[in-house]
């Protein structure tokens, strides 16, 4: 099984990742970041593959993908 | 036991850009510093920004970073590679400062076959001055300066950078790809990386175009700009390697 760990304070809130994940594990937070924008969250208790799809399309390369 | 399988390269600082959200120059960067890392050429890299958006990359590269004249990016490299061969030298460049006032330059560092790798990032409008109509601006895309669409009658049609300079004897590889989805952006990691190999085998001018979206200038959400750049740019501008002297 594989996790992402997201910097939320690098996101700028393109929310690409959410249209890339196949796994639906990531969703828009509802709390602001030091940019002033909503950052993007893991959905607990979804999979992950660790595939990396969502960390391929960040612009701001604030995603990493660990894998089991 | 738990691996890392995506990283941040660390020939990346850990500042945040100044891009909107959504742009294709964080890929770019990203895909650039992949390749400076899986060389191990972090220490003896030389990167020569343009005038653009891309024009404060010197932040964001861990590595030696020039700021060239307006469009001179490649002249600068010139220099620095002819002075510094053991140097590997790069350059990073928006289609107004590559394809527009830099034109001769681009055109006279790639016919001299300058062992430079260039990395020319095509989003059809100028982003940093405000989506100004751009040589890459396709027919009939609306922009500041082209308010009714662009026309071949009036500012006729685009340039096709990667077919144009594949002619030249001097390039050695030449190839365009887009940055829109998870799988085009790997096929540029491969070309990116085939780019600073060609630099590295010393076989000549290596040049990659990037399709990218400039989701702030089209007036688009990020995931349209996505699909912008895969239906309306793709049409225009065909991915493909036009030429590796190597393969």
């Amino acid at each position: 099984m594989g996790r992402i760990e997201i910097n939320a304070a690098l996101c700028k809130g393109c929310y690409l990742c959410i249209e890339a994940c196949r796994k639906k594990h990531i969703e828009i937070d509802d709390r602001l970041n030091v940019q002033d924008v909503l950052p993007v969250r893991v959905i607990p208790g979804t999979e992950c593959t660790a595939c990396p799809r969502c960390a391929m399309v960040c612009p701001e390369s604030a995603i990493e993908v660990f894998h089991d | 036991m738990e691996t890392k399988v995506f990283a941040r390269p660390k020939s990346l600082t850990d500042v945040t850009t100044h891009y909107c959200p959504g742009c294709g120059h964080g890929v770019v960067h990203r895909l650039v510093a992949e390749a400076i890392d899986h060389f191990g050429l972090r220490d003896n890299t030389v990167g020569v920004a343009s005038a653009g958006c891309s024009v404060m990359m010197y932040k964001y590269f861990d590595v030696d970073t020039l700021e060239a004249a307006h469009g001179r990016a490649l002249a600068t490299a010139t220099g620095i590679k002819r002075t510094h061969p053991d140097l590997t030298v790069f350059t990073y460049q928006g289609d107004g400062d590559l394809a527009s006032i830099g034109l001769a330059e681009t055109i006279h560092a790639a016919n001299r076959g300058e062992k430079i790798t260039a990395i020319f990032v095509n989003n059809a409008v100028y982003g940093m001055t405000g989506g100004q109509m751009a040589p890459t601006t396709l027919p009939g895309q609306k922009t500041s300066t082209t308010p009714a669409g662009r026309t071949k009658a009036r500012e006729g049609s685009p340039l096709r950078m990667a077919e144009m300079l594949s002619q030249l004897d001097g390039v050695a590889f030449c190839q365009r790809v887009a940055v829109y989805d998870p799988d085009q952006i790997y096929e540029a990691r491969e070309a990116i990386f085939r780019a600073f190999e060609t630099q590295l085998e010393g076989l000549g001018f290596a040049f990659v175009e990037v399709l990218s979206a400039c989701p702030t200038n089209m007036r688009m959400k990020p995931i349209d700009g996505q699909h912008w750049v895969e239906e309306s740019m793709c049409k225009f501008y065909p991915l493909g390697t036009f030429k590796d002297d190597d393969a």
